[in-house]
Order: structure tokens, then sequence, then C-alpha cells
């Protein structure tokens, strides 16, 4: 029997007027709280961590961008104020374990706020996956995926910024299914294109565009899912399909997304 | 008594060359900024491993292997380079020889590197002539760098016959004790075996002469060529930065500025005056960047692995990593003695920015580090890069547009994109999870 029930998700400002202190901040980032697409993934990934009876909350309207598009762009200047901001809301609440769907969130809580004086225990969603997996607390039985090829896309603010490569991969694995690797893959990827302020630019002048290589190289190794963890390279990509007109055959999922359906939740 | 004379004012000369390069770069590195540098023991045990170990060069395996081959047969040799100065002063001969193993263990060592290393120098020419490889012949290369290559090569290339010609006469002279020992060497020796005592004692010192001098312009070409990467690339590795490649550096200027700001008792308080001295955001020109950005620029040997990872260069945009650093030396090298002459204020009417790197390559970037993941001597460009960025939007205010409508938007309302604050928890609505009962 299956049954729907209703998420209330849990706003920081409420909780902490009744005198609660939520283990985990989950920070859903802008292009989880604005993109169609990418809100799909903050919704799944909401869904596990009621499924798997996490204490958190959200920061709702609150939630301001950490500034990483306007650093990485040069805009120093603005960056700060933005986290500077974010960090002043973060101590009203004292924060300590944030969760991020984003790897550029991620990048930017785990290296850049400490010098600015927020130090938080900062956990990207696929390694909080991998732990919830190996404690047991996700179980994956279903077969949906059982003859699915999936190949894994690293995001660079996950993998080269940091080092996480297993992580990501250890929930895919989790997930009874095929795993394919690209030829460019952990500390080789290539970039989708999208970082370091180029998703909110024209490209500049060349024979192609970097997401168009990305994908071709995916499609190269006849998977049907490409799995990517991050809400830029999910753009790229789904671009990627669209633009070599596969769309229809070759879906591009978050990891989230990917658990929430072997789980049928 | 006479070699020694001859030894003792060749070295000086070599000495004093050496002395006026290392001087000229002194006061270039005195025009770059502080990069201040902690941790000396994870450093070391970095510089271990990126350098004695050649762990990043495996990152491209077989032609990584051959360098590592080359790199480890260096040390190996330079141990022998250095009795041969030793011997030079004093007038001795072979001044470090012991009974026993480690000395015959070491010159073995080097007879068979010397083989090595010539092998993997003419694969290295061969690579260079033949094959085309197409990070060697990318459009930031001038004839100029493709000669410097060749010079380098075949200045090693002698080296190695030299050496291996002093090991062979050395061999065919037969002293007793013969002093070491000569795989390679005494093998080839026997072809020769029929050759005069006095002939063989003649070419060895001959020998001798010329692997010594080679060494001498060897040491005194590099700083002025990419091989300067054979001096800098150890301290390089010691020197790079060991935050997680996604970090980029602070700006306390900025903080300060900003605290100032957000403090209201300051905020609108008259500055003191005199005591600000406006610093430039960002890099302009080479006054700018710090004194690590031009050691990494030195170090550089052009070999362009940072440049065919990068996803921008890769599909035919105009920035290649490599060029950023040939820029930075280059443009020092023109602008440098004209800031020790004239002092810091000096303009000659160009800078690093526009007149070497353009705006096109530095806004087609997309930080994604694979070129400071690939340089097996741990240059950082990504760095010097947004501090480019820095400039040209903080300064300038030059960005593309579409980067100045994110930086509105987030001013504005928050988000990279025009979304209102409000609608920020419109994903969450009629969320719904399923729950099974059995």
């Amino acid at each position: 029997m299956q049954e729907s029930k209703n998420i209330e998700i849990p706003i920081m400002a409420d909780e902490f007027s009744q005198g609660r202190e939520p283990e985990y901040l989950f920070w859903v980032g802008c292009a989880g709280a604005f993109d169609d697409r990418y809100k799909k993934v903050a919704r799944a990934f909401t869904k596990i961590l009621v499924h798997v009876g996490a204490d958190y909350a959200v920061l709702g309207k609150e939630e301001t961008c950490t500034g990483d598009p306007a650093r990485r762009a040069g805009n120093e200047m603005l960056y700060q104020m933005q986290a500077l901001t974010n960090i002043a809301t973060f101590d009203n609440y004292k924060v300590k374990k944030i969760l991020t769907i984003c790897p550029h969130c991620y990048n930017i809580f785990k290296n850049e706020y400490p010098d600015l004086g927020g130090v938080y225990e900062v956990i990207h969603y696929t390694q909080f996956l991998q732990q919830l997996i190996r404690q047991g607390k996700i179980q994956i039985d279903s077969m949906v995926f059982n003859n699915k090829k999936i190949t894994f896309h690293d995001p660079c603010y996950l993998g080269r910024a940091n080092n996480e490569y297993e992580a990501p991969r250890a929930v895919l694995k989790a997930i009874p299914s095929q795993q394919v690797e690209m030829p460019r893959n952990k500390s080789f990827a290539l970039c989708c294109g999208a970082g370091g302020g180029q998703m909110f630019k024209e490209a500049e002048t060349g024979n192609k565009e970097i997401f168009i290589e990305r994908t071709e190289e995916a499609l190269k190794t006849g998977a049907d899912i490409i799995a990517s963890s991050c809400p830029f390279c999910m753009t790229m990509l789904t671009d990627g399909l669209k633009y070599k007109n596969r769309e229809e055959e070759i879906f591009n999922y978050d990891i989230a997304e990917l658990v929430v359906m072997a789980l049928d939740i | 008594m006479a070699k020694q004379i001859i030894f003792i004012i060749t070295l000086a000369l070599t000495l004093g060359v050496f002395a006026y390069t290392v001087r000229r770069l002194y006061y270039f590195f005195r025009i770059t900024k502080r990069f201040p540098i902690k941790n000396y023991a994870k450093r070391f045990w970095l510089m271990m491993n990126v350098s004695f170990l050649q762990t990043k060069i495996f990152r491209k395996p077989w032609i990584g292997f051959l360098h590592a081959l080359v790199f480890w047969g260096f040390c190996v040799i330079l141990l022998g380079s250095v009795e041969m100065i030793f011997d030079g002063l004093t007038g001795s001969e072979r001044a470090f020889y012991m009974e026993g193993f480690f000395y015959k263990f070491i010159f073995a060592s080097g007879d068979i590197f010397a083989l090595i290393i010539l092998f993997a120098i003419v694969v290295f020419i061969f690579r260079r002539l033949f094959l085309k490889i197409k990070r060697f012949s990318a459009r930031e290369l001038s004839h100029r760098n493709h000669i410097d290559a060749y010079v380098a090569l075949s200045l090693i290339l002698l080296l190695m016959v030299s050496l291996l010609a002093m090991n062979v006469f050395y061999c065919v002279e037969n002293p007793v004790p013969l002093k070491g020992f000569y795989p390679i060497s005494s093998f080839l020796a026997v072809y020769l075996k029929d050759m005069e005592h006095e002939s063989a004692v003649i070419l060895y010192e001959l020998s001798w002469w010329w692997h010594i001098l080679l060494i001498f312009l060897f040491a005194n070409i590099l700083p002025y060529s990419k091989h300067f990467h054979v001096f800098l690339s150890v301290p390089n590795t010691f020197f790079s930065r060991l935050d997680p490649l996604g970090k980029l550096p602070n700006m306390d200027t900025i903080t300060k500025e900003i605290k100032l700001m957000m403090n209201p008792e300051t905020a609108f308080a008259t500055p003191e005056s005199g005591t600000a001295v406006i610093e430039r955001f960002g890099v302009k020109d080479v006054e700018d960047i710090t004194w690590k950005n031009y050691f990494d620029s030195l170090c550089c040997t052009q070999c362009g692995r940072c440049s065919s990872v990068c996803p921008a260069n890769l599909t035919g945009k105009k920035l290649s990593p490599r060029k950023i650093m040939m820029d930075v030396r280059a443009r020092m090298n023109q602008k440098g003695p004209g800031i020790i002459k004239n002092g810091k204020d000096f303009d000659d009417g160009k800078s690093l920015l526009n007149n070497f790197i353009n705006k096109e390559e530095i806004w087609a970037c997309t930080t994604c580090n694979a070129c400071a993941k690939e340089c097996p001597v741990n240059i950082n460009q990504p760095t010097l890069i947004v501090d480019l960025r820095r400039f040209l939007v903080m300064e300038e205010s030059s960005a593309p547009s579409g980067l100045n409508l994110m930086f509105t938007n987030i001013t504005n309302n928050g988000a990279p994109w025009q979304f209102s604050p409000e609608d920020r928890m419109n994903w969450a609505k009629d969320l719904k999870i399923s729950c099974k009962y059995d």
C-alpha cells in the first residue's frame, strides 16, 4: 500500500523561534530555488531528507547568493558583501553543519568563508548520501535502473577543486545499474563549460562549445543516463543532449533524482 | 697546477655571470607583491612527492616516465659533477672516492642513467621534430621558443655524450684502482682496448673539460631559457599552494573596507587623511603580481600540458594557460629593467593586461582548475586569471554584459538571475513523499 504525505519544509527562523536548533542547514542555492530543472533536484533531495528523518531546516527567504559567480567573475567586493551577510545569518541561527546540493556553494562555504570568519562543517549531498548508504539508512533494491548504463560527469568544484571523486560514484554503485566512465573522468574530467561565471555570459569565439564537446564524450560511452551533481553541469549537459537531438532517448539526471526514483518515494 | 688555475678562472667567470643573473632576478622579484610561506613541514613533503617522486608527470604515463628517468638521472649525475668541481678546485683526482659499495653504486647509476637520458633526449627531439604533438605547435609558441627547446635538449644530449666519453676513456685508461664502477662505459671500452694509454689519458682529460665547460655553459644559459625549469621546479613545488584548488585567496583590503562600511560608527566618518594608500585591485601589470606568480612564470617550461586540458583552449578559444605564464615572464623582462631604474611608478605605456594578455583570453576561463591540476610543477594559473578579472571588474568595470547583469541581480535580489527573493520557497510547493506500508 502506498500513501502520499505532504512535506512541510522547516524554515530556520520558525524552528529557532520555537527554541529548536536543527542539526543541518539545507542550503538550497539559487538554482535549487529558481531554476525550473534544478527545482526538481532540490525537491528530490528534500524527499531523501524526509525519508531518512534528517533534522534539517532551510533559510527560505533569508537565503541569498553565496557570491560564488560574482567572485569568480572578479567581483570580490560583491562576493564579500554576500559572504558577510550570509555569515551573519548563519551566526544568528548558530549554524554548524551545512548541506549543499550545489558544488559551487559547497566549495565556497568550505574553503572561502573561513577566511571571513565563517567556519562550518560543509557536506555535499553526495557525501551525505554516501554516508547514509554506509549506515544502511538508505537501501536500494529496486531494479528500475538494472539494465541502464549510467555515466557520471564530475563537477569541477567537487572533483578537482575538493578531491571528492568517490562519494558520487559510491552512491551510483549502490543503485543496481551498470556504470561506465567517460575517457576523461575524475581529476581528468572535462569541465561542462559553465564555471567561472561562464553560465551567465556568451562564450568567447572558438570552434566548438565546451558543453557539446563534453556531451559528445558522454554519448560515446553508450550510456542511457548521464548523471550529474551540479546545477550548472545539468544545464549544460541537458542543453548538449538537446543540441545533439538525443534528449528523447538519453537522460540527464541528478544523483539525488536517481536515488529518489530508485527508492520510489 | 695549470689545470687548477684555468679551472678556477673558468669557475669564477661562471659564478660571476651567474651572480649577475641572480642579482637581476632579485631586483625583479622585489617589484612583486607578498605571498607568505608557512607550514614548512607540509611543504617539504609536497615537494618530495611532486618533485622527487615525479607524481604529477605520470599523469601522462609514457612520456612522463621518460621525464622521470631524466630527472632521477640528473639527481645522481649531479653528485659526480660536484666531485668534478671539487677536483678542479683542489687538483685532486676523484676526491670523494671511498672503497666499498656506495661510491660504486652512485657512479654505476650515473653511468647507466647517462645512457638512459641520452635515449630519452633523442626521443624528445624526435617527438618535437617529427611527431605532430598538438601542444608543441600552439600559436603562442614562437620560432624562438622552439629554438630554445632544441638548444636545451641538444645541450643535455652533449652533456650525456661527454659524460659517457669521460667514463669510457677512464675505463680504457684503466688506472689502479679504478674508482667507481661503470657498467655501460666499461662495456664500450672493450672496443677501444687497443688504444694507446697516452691517448686514453689525453682523451679522458679532454672529455672531462668538455663536460665541465658544458655544465658551466648550461648553468648560465638556463636562467634565460624556458629550461630554467631545471633549477626552479623543485623549489616551485615547495612554494606551491597548499590550499584546495577550489580556494581563491581572500582580498583582505576589501574585507577591511566592507567592515568599515557595515559598522555604523565608521561608515559616515571622514577617512583619516594621509593614512590611506590606495592600492590597485587585482592585477594589471607585473608590479601587481605576487612573487610566486613570477616564480611560476620562470619555472614554466612551456610543456603545454595545462593548455592541452584547458576546456577553453580545446574548443578553439584564445585562452591558453601556458601563454599566461609566458606573458608574465616576457612582460617582466620588458618592464622590469625600467622599474629598477626609474622606480615603481615607471610607465612604459604598456601593460601585462591588454598588451600581452587580452580580455578575450581572461574571460574564456571556466576556473575548472584542469590546468593547475595538470601542471607537473604545481604552477597555479587560475588564481592569476581571477586576479586579472578583479582588475577588469573592480578598476575598469569592463566585464562582459552578461556578467554585469549577474552582478546587478545578486545586488538587487540576491540571486544571479532576476527572481524575487519572495519566491525563494516556490520550489517546495505541493511537495509530497510516498510512504509505503506492507
